[in-house]
């Protein structure tokens, strides 16, 4: 394997980190308004979160370190390319990361409840990220010269629209079963109900996604067979879940959704796999990990510091979890 | 306006509004981190106070910081994005390296840190508070490595017109980190403990419940801020110095030196009437070999002028105008200095009156404490000003102009409306943070541990 593709992987892993840790984090910001009746169970919600969202949200910015470092011209041509999406993500990010510090500084309920709605949409818009990121495997017109030559429309197409639902959907799911692992009592019993409803049409919605992207892209005709085992067994895994939930497993619920984040993220990039952006004006002009790589020498330092940090990372982020590993309830001594 | 006008204003914007967050949270981190420290071997639950008081403060400051760094991080994309194609060997790898290294550091542990009060051991809780010092300061050497390339690239070759790394220890012990590390880290720890003292300064003026809290911070403040802004005049002299071998353009401009001289002299006050590369003196009190003294330690020596180094690089990088903005490099020079001389003064008053036990008896000197927490934001805000235009018209030095690095596809409308966006969402934070970093400022360590104890944490 040489060390583009190793890349393109690692690029992989990281967004597959950034949906499975962040998509909790946005559900539970999505639920806020609905299963926080009052100013007490609201913070219970935003509290399961609270001391993981920033380390999470990093998956992000290191996603978009990674691109820049070690393909340039994808970083380049995305960013610039979907130009409005990112200002309204990173909209989205700056307000949500400041409700999290704002919204209990202050006593006034007008204050909190203006906070709360800023979380809501703050984690409503970067859900909406796999609109984007299916165009990368449909196609977007990208000239001769790695120039996106769209607008904003031209990806709001609707199987890319149907994976924006199915982000939506899908974190919700998983926060709310995230957030019936992290509370008790009637919290706790609340966000199972809401997890079990949202299960049908989560599964409905990803699996319209799925079979849209296999009639829109040209994954049929790229793909040997046994590749379709990858977004069917992530339909499996949700399915597991879902029925994991019914009988109260909701470890294995929240592992299962887990499974389907990284199956889902793992099918985009094997689609993909060797172009890193699908030019649909001309194959030949589609970007790919060695068009759009920084040179080797670069990826090979790269190779070493992700090498040395990665594994340090993924361990003390971990101890983070483990730390607040307590359920939280409504009387929780949720001190400073 | 054009669109690189629009993508220079909006990048103006969003880094001086960022680094309005950054320096605080480079020094304060380290601050908090000693006194949790004292409080872990000493007991004192004093400390324990002066931690949680100024610790709350920092992660107030601390969320702006992060998610407007966020923005950064995408627009070398999304407005930049021939630089991007141009630098991302290079740029890219800091950058990366920044995010691994560093942002998972100081945002994890924070996040541990405030919650984990009642959940670790006392001396691992102040450990994490260290890590996020580690980590804030770590983020700022690498991305001071990666601006570095841009003043003075260095292990690089140019390849089909893209600059390639060749060497990665040259790119991160570039000379010019050398001397800017240093310079941001200990003007970030002047910001706060000068932050540390005016707010310290209120309290002791007010009478406070809890004097002794606000006299232990306002001596640790003060020691701060004597050693670090000695400190950061003593780097600064020798980044200019720095700065007058690898940016002669800069060091000319933030001089007003039209005509190179040995000995050179140094400007008193100067105007200068400037059109394009077209530079002329209209005012000039200038003292003679007192500029070549402080580039070279010498009564002599020749320092370049403008006209000179324009006509240099005309013939060797083409006609164009070479020049940037003197006025602006003159004066935001000047602006920096000036501060940072005040600073010195008023640490070292600072120092005297703690060291005799008088600091409450000249009420007057702590009146002006409080508005003096606005210096250090003005020196470093003028810092960076003059860092980033003083190198114009280059975006990297000598191999990419600011106007070939534009998004080819990004409209000047898109332009405008991301800018407006972005800066009345700014706006709005600002008033908000602000408002809530006085509110919480004026509370003393009494009042917010009501506070605490009646609310949750979000």
């Amino acid at each position: 394997m040489d060390l583009n593709t190793l890349w393109f992987i690692l690029i992989g892993v990281l967004f597959a980190g950034f949906f499975f840790l962040e998509g909790f984090d946005y559900g539970v910001g999505m639920l806020l308004p609905f299963l926080g009746k009052d100013d007490r169970v609201r913070r219970v919600l935003i509290n399961t979160v609270g001391p993981h969202w920033d380390g999470n949200e990093v998956w992000l910015i290191t996603a978009g370190g990674a691109l820049f470092a070690a393909f340039p011209h994808w970083y380049a041509t995305m960013f610039s390319g979907f130009y409005m999406v990112f200002v309204l993500v990173l909209l989205a990010l700056i307000v949500r990361g400041v409700a999290f510090e704002f919204r209990s500084k202050l006593e006034s309920a007008r204050w909190r409840n203006l906070w709360d709605w800023v979380l809501f949409t703050g984690s409503l818009l970067p859900s909406l990220l796999p609109v984007a990121l299916f165009n990368l495997l449909r196609g977007v017109p990208i000239d001769a010269k790695m120039t996106y030559q769209g607008s904003l429309v031209t990806l709001l197409n609707l199987p890319a629209l149907v994976w924006g639902l199915a982000g939506v959907l899908g974190f919700l799911f998983h926060g709310a079963i995230f957030l019936s692992l992290k509370t008790a009592e009637e919290v706790a019993a609340q966000a199972r109900a809401t997890a079990r409803e949202l299960w049908v049409p989560t599964l409905v919605v990803l699996l319209v996604a799925l079979i849209a992207s296999a009639l829109t892209t040209d994954v049929a005709t790229r793909w040997p067979t046994a590749l379709f085992l990858l977004p069917l067994l992530a339909v499996v895994a949700l399915g597991i879940s879902g029925l994991s939930l019914q009988k109260s497993r909701f470890g294995i619920a929240f592992v299962t959704v887990g499974i389907t984040i990284l199956l889902v993220v793992s099918s985009l990039f094997f689609g993909l796999y060797p172009r890193v952006m699908v030019s649909s004006l001309n194959s030949d002009w589609s970007l790919t990990i060695y068009t759009a790589s920084s040179s080797a020498y670069t990826l090979r330092i790269m190779s070493y510091i992700a090498l040395a940090l990665v594994p340090v990372v993924l361990l003390y982020q971990a101890w983070s979890y483990w730390v607040f590993r307590q359920r939280l309830v409504r009387e929780s001594p949720l001190e400073y | 306006m054009d669109a690189v006008t629009l993508a220079r204003l909006q990048f103006g914007i969003t880094t001086v509004y960022h680094f309005f967050f950054v320096p605080l949270t480079l020094g304060l981190p380290i601050l908090v981190a000693i006194m949790e420290t004292v409080y872990v071997r000493t007991g004192n639950e004093v400390y324990k106070r002066i931690t949680k008081f100024w610790g709350k403060l920092l992660v107030i400051n601390f969320a702006v910081g992060v998610v407007t760094g966020i923005v950064l991080e995408f627009q070398f994309g999304m407005n930049w994005s021939e630089y991007a194609r141009f630098m991302g060997d290079i740029f890219g790898v800091p950058l990366a390296t920044e995010a691994l290294s560093s942002f998972f550091l100081e945002s994890t542990f924070l996040g541990v840190w405030i919650f984990g009060w009642n959940k670790l051991p006392k001396g691992l809780h102040a450990a994490t508070m260290w890590l996020v010092a580690l980590g804030s300061n770590l983020s700022g050497l690498w991305i001071l490595i990666a601006n570095s390339f841009m003043q003075q690239p260095v292990g690089y070759a140019l390849v089909g017109g893209r600059a390639q790394l060749t060497d990665f220890g040259a790119l991160i012990t570039n000379p010019n980190i050398v001397t800017q590390y240093p310079h941001v880290l200990t003007s970030g720890i002047v910001t706060a403990a000068f932050f540390i003292m005016g707010i310290s300064a209120y309290h002791l003026l007010k009478k406070s419940y809890d004097r002794e809290a606000f006299w232990k911070s306002f001596r640790i403040g003060a020691i701060t801020a004597i050693i670090g802004s000695v400190l950061v005049i003593l780097v600064g002299h020798a980044q200019t110095q720095h700065i007058a071998q690898s940016q002669p353009m800069k060091m000319a401009a933030l001089e007003a030196l039209v005509q190179s001289e040995d000995p050179a002299s140094f400007s008193l006050f100067s105007i200068v009437r400037q059109d394009g590369s077209d530079v002329s003196e209209l005012v000039a009190i200038r003292i003679p070999a007192v500029l070549s003294l402080l580039t070279y330690n010498r009564f002599s020596g020749e320092v370049r002028g403008i006209e000179d180094i324009q006509a240099e690089y005309a013939g060797r990088f083409g006609r164009d105008n070479y020049v940037p903005p003197v006025m602006l490099s003159y004066f935001t020079f000047r602006i920096m200095v000036g501060a940072g001389f005040l600073l010195v003064l008023l640490a070292l008053v600072a120092v005297i009156l703690v060291w005799r036990r008088k600091v409450e008896r000249v009420p007057l000197f702590l009146k002006m404490l409080i508005p003096a927490i606005g210096l250090p934001y003005i020196a470093n805000t003028a810092g960076w000003l003059l860092t980033e235009m003083g190198r114009q018209p280059w975006i990297v030095y000598g191999l990419q102009k600011t106007k070939d690095a534009i998004s080819p596809t990004v409209t000047p409308g898109m332009l405008v409306f991301s800018l407006l966006f972005f800066t009345s969402v700014y706006g709005g934070l600002m008033v908000a943070d602000i408002y809530l970093l006085i509110r919480f400022a004026k509370w003393g360590t009494a009042e917010q541990e009501q506070v605490e104890q009646a609310a949750l944490t979000y």
